[in-house]
């Protein structure tokens, strides 16, 4: 099972390397890539040195092209996979059909992953990539069931790749328009949720109110600890109650059912997270590293307490799990 | 490029769960009254709902087919399970039988309905030309865009035009899709063992930030907007772009009125100021929005410009 974590700067790649990551995923610094925030990402040399450090370490380095490209302006994103393709990166993740098509004819050895926010997550649509573009991976979205990703394996002509850690979107991603009924500003096209920009935190009848856009996501009463109004991790009033009623603030962890996805034949464990610190990235990579050692050495996935680092010291295995449903 | 005369409204699937006579009720006199000329049938958010109104596809259907409605039939948009799968390959297997014509609203429908005429629906993401050229050439004869696409974007896609177009121009706006039923969450309950609490709100449920301010509608697994996507001061625009169809989102207000203000302005007679003000009487006040079409934030409303209203008598 391969490991594939994330990287945001050249620090992070070099800890996610060091701490045992037989892949690292990154973006470019700009709309091409779903974690599009300032000050993350890299350029094309920034990459080449990247490729140089880890292929020299015998580790991978996929590039997330992964946003759909914006109508009359496709150039940014076919000049993206030009220059992973020309920089000999060992994978690109993309979703939109057009850019598939565009990177599967211009560079034919190029390999492809079909990326999350493709939200393929049935075995037509996923052979459909296969043999409309050559795909030899995807990234399941988070919507299956470890049963239904078993069931889906010995059907599909390519490997899956699955999120283990991290921010857990709830909706099938790809197929999410609330930050940008909220903002205006989309995953799909800009490369980002909730973003930063569009976050406010006001006091308010002896509570911190946690906005976005115009809209509160959240209060807490005095001494609560705030968290960060993503906005489908919001507490919301349905039927006269507040609830969190898409999710509770927390993160995915699969530390859990390893053995599980392991059984179920997923090629990939994915950690979220290309937004994240270097300290944060090694201490992830480090246990699940060894929570896949152990896994395949029979004995129990240990690997570490992560409860520190995820969202409200809280975590889950989602949709992993029928019960989340 | 279209003329006003040549601009269809289509009426999308019925997103809700509504008692299923109902359904085929407000069907029929969508077959005998509406102007509408497409219609869309089928359940696309939840596999659970499809089997009651399964008995009552070809009544429906036939009674809109002989009143010259183009019927669609619409795929799942979210298909996970080996039974989903099923659905869509049954609707696929049915393609060009009689004519009949299936909406893709999962890359699965795409993918089974290569080669052959179809729709490609809104829960498909199609945002640039490459994406609509690859669509058009495996057979799509329409693509109805996704509703977060704005009038620079449309204008793009308008121009190549490899396919008819289609925008979404009345009611809630469908913005998310999940696994989890939120619905059954809100009752206490897991999707599994539902009980259809969903059917208790025919325009979906209302969701409201802490602070009371309407924000979302939630039905079943899907989110919508909470307010009413509402295009028909931008209509004449669209039809200048070169876009051919006008889906309007069933909802429990009167859907004859609605497409009838709709049909009026494209057909020139009544201008979109009054048209919208009908609307706002027929919906009873809900708050429309047009963000995205502005490039704006979804929720917004953007006021017309002056001169963008054909001018009325």
């Amino acid at each position: 099972m391969e490991l594939v974590c994330p990287a945001g700067t050249p620090a992070a790649l070099r800890a996610a390397v060091e701490a045992g990551a037989d892949v690292v995923y990154l973006g470019f610094r700009d709309e091409t890539n779903a974690r599009n925030f300032p000050g993350l990402n890299f350029n094309r040399a920034e990459l080449r040195a990247g490729l140089d450090h880890a292929h020299a370490r015998g580790v991978k380095i996929y590039v997330a092209i992964n946003t759909y490209p914006e109508a009359g302006n496709a150039g940014p994103w076919h000049r993206a996979v030009d220059s992973a393709a020309e920089l000999g990166v060992d994978a690109v993740i993309a979703a939109d059909i057009g850019l598939l098509d565009y990177a599967v004819r211009t560079h034919p050895d190029l390999r492809l992953h079909l990326s999350v926010q493709a939200s393929a997550s049935n075995p037509d649509a996923i052979r459909f990539y296969h043999e409309a573009f050559g795909v030899h991976r995807v990234v399941l979205p988070r919507v299956l069931t470890i049963a239904e990703i078993a069931a889906l394996n010995p059907r599909i002509p390519v490997e899956t790749e699955v999120f283990a850690f991290g921010g857990m979107c709830v909706m099938a991603e790809g197929r999410c328009s609330l930050s940008s009924y909220a903002t205006g500003q989309s995953p799909n096209t800009d490369g980002v949720c909730s973003p930063a920009s569009h976050v406010r935190y006001d006091r308010a009848g002896g509570k911190l109110v946690s906005r976005l856009g115009g809209f509160t996501i959240n209060a807490y009463p005095d001494g609560e600890p705030a968290g960060y109004p993503t906005l489908c991790k919001g507490r919301f009033v349905t039927a006269g109650e507040a609830s969190y009623l898409f999710e509770e603030p927390t993160s995915l962890n699969v530390a859990g059912v390893l053995p599980e996805l392991m059984a179920a034949g997923v090629s990939a464990l994915k950690i979220e997270g290309r937004q994240r610190g270097r300290a944060y990235v090694t201490r992830v990579v480090t246990a699940f590293r060894q929570a896949i050692d152990a896994v395949a050495r029979g004995a129990p996935a240990m690997g570490g307490d992560l409860s520190a680092i995820t969202e409200g010291s809280r975590d889950t295995s989602g949709a992993y799990t029928r019960g989340w449903r | 490029m279209s003329t006003p005369a040549a601009a269809r409204l289509s009426l999308g699937p019925l997103l809700f769960n509504w008692p299923v006579d109902e359904v085929r009720d407000f069907y029929f006199r969508i077959a005998d009254e509406a102007p509408i000329d497409i219609v869309c049938i089928g359940e696309v958010v939840c596999s659970k709902r499809a089997p009651f109104l399964a008995p009552y596809m070809d009544e429906i259907a036939d009674r809109l087919g002989k009143a010259g409605k183009e019927v669609v039939y619409s795929t799942l948009a979210l298909v996970m399970s080996a039974r989903e799968t099923a659905m869509v390959k049954g609707l696929a297997k049915m393609s060009g039988d009689d004519g009949r014509l299936i909406e893709a609203n999962d890359v699965a429908g795409v993918a089974l309905l290569a080669g052959k005429a179809h729709v490609v629906g809104p829960f498909v993401n199609v945002y640039n030309e490459g994406t609509l050229a690859w669509l058009a050439a495996n057979g799509a004869l329409r693509v109805s865009l996704p509703g977060e696409i704005g009038a620079g974007a449309l204008r793009h896609l308008a121009a190549m035009r490899p396919c008819e177009l289609e925008v979404q121009v009345f009611g809630r706006q469908p913005l998310a899709l999940s696994a989890r039923c939120y619905h059954a969450r809100v009752h206490g309950l897991h999707k599994d063992g539902c009980q259809f609490v969903c059917a208790e709100d025919a325009d979906g449920m209302a969701l409201e930030t802490l602070d009371g301010q309407s924000f979302l509608a939630v039905n079943g697994t899907q989110t919508l907007s909470h307010g009413y996507v509402n295009l028909i001061a931008e209509m004449a625009e669209l039809v200048a772009m070169g876009i051919d169809c006008f889906r309007l989102w069933p909802h429990s207000c009167d859907m004859v009125a609605v497409a009838r203000q709709f049909r009026d302005v494209l057909d020139g007679h009544t201008d979109a100021g009054a048209a919208e003000r009908h609307l706002a009487e027929i919906t009873g006040g809900v708050r429309f929005v047009n963000g995205f079409y502005h490039e704006r934030e979804g929720a917004e409303q953007v006021a017309a410009q002056p001169g963008a209203y054909q001018t009325g008598a």
